[in-house]
C-alpha cells in the first residue's frame, strides 16, 4: 500500500506538487493522470527518495522508502527507461540490479523472457535499443526483484500494441495476487481499461480521485443517450411526444435521458433499435473537463 | 506548399531556401558555448581566473617590491589561461556527444565539416577575447602597480604578443583536436594534459639519455617548436620543426577526427 | 508476494525475511561497474598497458645506454602512469552515475546513500592497491631482465617502508580523485581539476615559495603534493607526517566531507 500524506514539493517559488495526499491499495491497480507537467513524476520519485519532499510524506506498507531493506526486493521502479549507462549492454544492466539485490542470474533470464528480448538483443548496447526495448528493459528491471508494490511511470511509453495488452494483462495479474499498482499514463483509454482506482492530477493538486464508476458518473454527459433506430423520425417523435429532449447526432439521435427510458419508448412503439448506449464520453472527455483550466491546449 | 499540387514523383522545391550561412552556425555556437550550467562556468572560471592571476601577481609585486612590465602582468594571465582554453576546445566538441545533441545538430546541418569548422571558429573568438580581457585586466593592474609602485612600465614586446595570440590559439585547438580524435571529454582531457605537461620533460629525458632521440626530438615536440614564436624570429629549421610536430599534434588528429565523424553513425 | 496475503487498507509490508542489502555485495557490485563499460574497461586496460610501456622503455633505455638502476627505480617510474590514470579511475566511478545518470537506479535500489559511496570509496582503494601489487610485480621481471641483459649487478632495494609509501601515494591519488569528483559531480570539472592540481600547481607553489618568505614557511602545510614526496623516498619525518595530515585535510577530507554532504541532499535527475 502506498500512502500519500500532505505531500509539497518547491522548486524555489515555482510548487510542482503542491499538498497531495491519496492511497494506493493492495490488489487493486492506481491510475495517475493529469497533463504534461502536472506534477506526475515528481510526486513518484518523493515516493522513491530520489527528490525530497518539502513537506509532507510518502509511506509504502507503512515505512518510508529509505527505512525499506533491499528495496528492490519490495517495490519495482521504473521512473525514466533511458537513464541507463549508454554503454551497458541491457542484460548487463539486470545483472547489476540482479546482483544488488542478491538474486540469481537465473533470474535475468526469466525477466528477458518475460519481457520478450531475446538473448541476441540483450547482448547489445543500451545506446542501440529502440525506444520500446529501452521500455521493456526497464520494465524488466522494476519486475526483478518480484516485488509487491509496482511504481511505474508511463510504462506504456513505446511500447507496441502487442506490448501494451501483454503490459495490461501483467498489471492486472499482479494486482490480482494482493500487489499494489501505481502507474501513471496519457493514455486514456488504456487506463480507463486497465485502473480501478484513478487520481487526476493538474497544477500540482488533485482534482478528482476515485473509483472509475463513480468518477464516471459525475461526469459531463452522464444521463445522456446515443441511439439509432431503422426510423429515427418515428422514435424522435415518439421521445419527444413524452417530453424528452432530442438532438440529431451522426446516424443517430442524442436523447437527455438514460439508455432505459429510450429502450422503453421504442419498445412501447415497436421500433427496431441498431444501436443503443449510453453518452458518457468516457474518460477522455471526464479527464479534459476536468483539467481544462489547467490544460496546455484550449479544448473545444 | 498550397500552390503546388501534391503529387506522387513531385519534388521538394529548393528554390526558394538558402543553404544555412556559415555565420549563422558560428552564432549558434557561440551560443551553444555559454548557454549550459557547465559552459557557463568553464568561461566564468577562465575570466575568473585572469582577474586572480593578475591581481595576485600585483599583490606580490607591490609587496614584495619587484620590478613589472605591462608585458609580465599579461604573461602572467596567459600562463593560467593556456591551462583552461584547451577545455574549452576539448569541451565545445565532445559536450555534443556527451549530451547526444548532436544527433539534432547534424540534423539540422547535414554538412558535418562545417559544423566542426563553426566550433573552431568559436574556439579561436574566445580566444582572442580571453586574451583581450588579460590585456585590459593588465592595463588596470599596471595602472595601480604604476600608483603604488612607482612608475609604471608600459613595456610590451609587440612580436612577443603575436606569439602569444597564436600561441593560446594553438593551445585552444591543441584541445580541439584531440576531442576530434577521441569524442570523449575524458580521455581528451586526460590525453591533453599529458601532452602538454608531462610530455616535455619524457621527450627532454629521453633527448638527454640518447643521441638518436636528441636529433628526433624538436620534430616531434610540438611545445618547444612553439618557443621561438615568442620573438617571431624563427629561421629555416625552426619553421621546418613547427610545421612538421604541428602536423603531427594539430592536423593528423583533427583529420582522422572528423573523417570518423563523417562517418560516424550518430546516437 | 503472497497469493494468500489479504489485501486491505494498512496492510503493511512484512519486511522481517528481508535482511539489508550487505556491504560487500555493494562493493562488488561497484566492482563490476568500473569494468562493464566500453570506456571504463579501456581505461583499466590503458593504465596496465601504459604502466607496461614505461618500464619496457626504461628497460630497453638502461640497457641501451649502460645505465645502473636498482629495482627501487623501476618502481617509482611506475608512478607516471599510474598517479596519471587512478585518480581519473577514481573520479570517475563516482561521476559516471551522475552523467549517465544511472544514480537514478542504484540509489532506489540502495536509498542508504553513504553506503553506496563507502562502496565505490573502498573499490577505488581495491583498485589502487592492485595496481601497485601489478607494479611490483612488473618492476620484478623487468629488474630481472636488466641482470639478464646487462650483464650488470642487480639490486634488489625494496623497503617494506618503500612499498608502504609507494602504496600510500597510489591509494592517495585515487582518493584524491575520488574527493575531487564528489566535490564537482562532473567528470570534466573533477578531471581538470586533478590535472592542474597535480601537474600546475607544484609549479605555482614553488615559485609563490620561491618569490614570498611567508610562503615559503607555509607551503608544506598546503602543498599536498610536496607534503607527498618524502613518501616515494621512504623518508618521512614526524615533521613530515605533520605536513601530509594538515594538507592531506585540506586536499582530501575537505572536498569530500562537502561532496558527500551535497550527494546526501542532491536530489537525483
Ligand atoms: N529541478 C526542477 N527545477 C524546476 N522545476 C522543476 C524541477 N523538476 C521538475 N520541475 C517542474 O515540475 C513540474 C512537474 O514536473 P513532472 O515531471 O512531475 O511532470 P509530469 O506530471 O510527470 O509531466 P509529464 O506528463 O509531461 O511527464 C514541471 O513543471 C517541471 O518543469
Ligand atoms: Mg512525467
Amino acid at each position: 500500500m502506498i500512502q500519500v500524506e500532505g505531500l509539497t514539493r518547491k522548486y524555489g517559488t515555482f510548487t510542482a506538487v503542491d499538498n497531495v495526499s491519496f492511497v494506493c491499495q493492495p490488489g487493486r491497480v492506481t491510475g495517475f493522470l493529469g497533463p504534461n507537467g502536472a506534477g506526475k513524476t515528481t510526486t513518484m520519485r518523493v515516493m522513491v527518495g530520489l527528490t525530497p519532499p518539502t513537506s509532507g510524506r510518502v509511506t509504502i506498507g507503512g515505512h518510508l522508502y529509505q527505512d525499506i531493506p533491499n528495496p528492490g526486493r519490495h517495490v519495482g521502479v521504473l521512473l525514466d527507461a533511458s537513464a541507463q549507462h549508454a554503454g551497458r549492454t541491457g542484460r548487463e544492466i539486470l545483472e547489476l540490479g540482479a546482483r544488488t539485490m542478491g538474486l540469481p542470474s537465473s533470474r535475468i533470464d526469466e525477466m528477458l523472457d518475460l519481457v520478450s528480448l531475446s538473448p541476441a538483443e540483450s547482448k547489445r548496447r543500451l545506446r542501440n535499443y529502440s525506444l520500446g526495448m529501452k521500455q521493456r528493459l526497464g520494465i524488466a528491471h522494476a519486475l526483478l526483484g518480484d516485488p509487491s508494490v509496482l511504481i511505474l511511470d508511463e510504462p506504456a511509453n513505446g511500447l507496441d500494441p502487442a506490448g501494451i495488452r501483454w503490459m495490461r494483462g501483467l498489471l492486472k495479474g499482479y494486482a490480482e495476487r494482493g500487489g499494489t499498482v501505481l502507474l501513471s499514463s496519457h493514455l486514456l483509454h488504456e487506463v480507463e481499461i486497465i485502473a480501478d482506482e484513478m487520481i487526476l492530477i493538474g497544477h500540482g493538486r488533485i482534482v478528482a480521485q476515485g473509483d472509475k464508476k463513480s468518477l464516471l458518473a459525475g461526469a459531463v454527459g452522464s444521463g445522456s443517450t446515443f441511439v439509432t433506430a431503422l426510423d429515427n423520425r418515428q422514435l424522435s417523435d415518439a421521445l419527444a411526444a413524452k417530453g424528452f429532449v432530442v438532438a440529431s447526432a451522426g446516424d443517430g439521435l442524442r436523447v437527455e435521458t438514460d439508455p432505459v427510458e429510450v429502450g422503453r419508448t421504442a419498445a412501447e412503439h415497436s421500433i427496431v433499435l441498431t444501436d443503443l448506449r449510453a453518452a458518457d464520453g468516457g474518460l477522455e472527455d471526464l479527464f479534459l473537463e476536468l483539467t481544462s483550466d489547467t490544460q496546455r491546449e484550449v479544448v473545444a | 506548399m498550397s500552390t503546388t499540387a501534391p503529387g506522387l514523383g513531385h519534388a521538394l522545391d529548393l528554390s526558394s531556401t538558402r543553404p544555412t550561412p556559415f555565420l549563422r552556425l558560428v552564432r549558434v555556437e557561440l551560443r551553444k558555448s555559454y548557454d549550459t550550467r557547465a559552459g557557463f562556468w568553464l568561461l566564468a572560471v577562465i575570466g575568473f581566473l585572469v582577474l586572480l592571476t593578475e591581481g595576485i601577481v600585483l599583490a606580490v609585486v607591490v609587496t614584495q617590491d619587484q620590478a613589472m612590465t605591462y608585458g609580465d602582468f599579461v604573461a602572467a594571465a596567459a600562463f593560467v589561461t593556456s591551462i583552461l582554453l584547451p577545455v574549452l576546445g576539448i569541451m565545445l566538441v565532445t559536450a555534443e556527444w556527451g549530451q547526444r545533441t548532436a544527433m539534432v545538430t547534424f540534423a539540422l546541418e547535414p554538412r558535418r565539416p562545417l559544423v566542426f569548422l563553426a566550433k573552431a571558429t568559436v574556439g579561436i573568438i574566445l580566444t582572442f577575447a580571453t586574451i583581450a580581457m588579460a590585456l585590459v585586466v593588465g592595463l588596470v593592474c599596471n595602472l595601480l602597480y604604476g600608483a603604488l609602485q612607482g612608475p609604471a612600465d608600459w613595456e610590451f614586446g609587440w612580436a612577443g604578443f603575436v606569439g602569444f595570440l597564436i600561441t593560446q590559439t594553438f593551445a585552444m585547438l591543441g584541445g580541439f583536436a584531440l576531442a576530434t580524435l577521441f569524442l570523449n571529454t575524458a580521455a581528451a582531457i586526460v590525453v591533453f594534459f599529458v601532452y602538454r605537461w608531462v610530455l616535455p620533460g619524457l621527450i627532454a629525458l629521453g633527448a638527454a639519455l640518447m643521441a638518436w632521440f636528441d636529433s628526433l626530438a624538436p620534430w616531434i615536440d610540438f611545445q618547444s617548436a612553439q618557443g621561438p614564436l615568442y620573438g617571431m624570429s624563427l629561421d629555416g629549421g625552426e619553421w621546418g620543426h613547427l610545421i612538421v610536430s604541428g602536423i603531427i599534434w594539430l592536423v593528423l588528429p583533427l583529420a582522422i577526427g572528423i573523417w570518423r565523424v563523417l562517418r560516424a553513425e550518430v546516437k | 508476494m503472497s497469493a494468500t496475503a489479504v489485501p486491505g487498507l494498512g496492510h503493511a509490508l512484512d519486511l522481517s525475511s528481508t535482511s539489508p542489502t550487505p556491504f560487500s555485495r555493494l562493493a562488488r557490485v561497484e566492482l563490476r561497474k568500473t569494468w562493464d563499460t566500453r570506456a571504463g574497461l579501456w581505461l583499466l586496460i590503458s593504465t596496465a598497458v601504459l604502466t607496461a610501456a614505461v618500464m619496457v622503455i626504461q628497460l630497453s633505455v638502461v640497457v641501451a645506454q649502460d645505465l645502473n638502476v636498482s629495482y627501487n627505480d623501476f618502481l617509482t617510474s611506475t608512478n607516471f602512469s599510474m598517479a596519471l590514470l587512478l585518480p581519473v579511475l577514481g573520479i570517475l566511478l563516482l561521476t559516471s552515475e551522475w552523467s549517465q545518470r544511472t544514480a537514478m537506479v542504484t540509489f532506489s535500489l540502495e536509498p542508504r546513500r553513504p553506503l553506496i559511496i563507502a562502496a565505490k570509496f573502498v573499490v577505488g582503494i581495491g583498485l589502487a592497491v592492485a595496481a601497485v601489487v601489478i607494479a611490483l610485480v612488473l618492476a620484478t621481471i623487468c629488474n630481472a631482465l636488466y641482470g639478464l641483459l646487462s650483464g650488470d649487478e642487480v639490486v634488489w632495494d625494496l623497503g617494506l617502508a618503500n612499498v608502504g609509501g609507494f602504496v600510500l601515494l597510489q591509494v592517495i591519488g585515487m582518493l584524491t580523485g575520488f574527493a575531487f569528483a564528489a566535490l564537482l559531480l562532473n567528470s570534466p570539472a573533477a578531471i581538470v581539476l586533478y590535472m592542474v592540481y597535480s601537474f600546475v600547481l607544484p609549479g605555482l607553489f614553488g615559485l609563490g615559495a620561491a618569490l614570498i618568505g611567508w610562503f615559503d614557511t607555509i607551503r608544506p602545510w598546503i602543498d599536498f603534493n610536496y607534503a607527498q614526496g618524502p613518501l616515494v623516498d621512504a623518508t618521512m619525518t614526524g615533521e613530515d607526517w605533520a605536513h601530509f595530515a594538515v594538507s592531506g585535510f585540506v586536499w582530501l577530507v575537505v572536498p569530500l566531507a562537502i561532496g558527500v554532504a551535497r550527494v546526501l541532499r542532491a536530489e537525483v535527475k
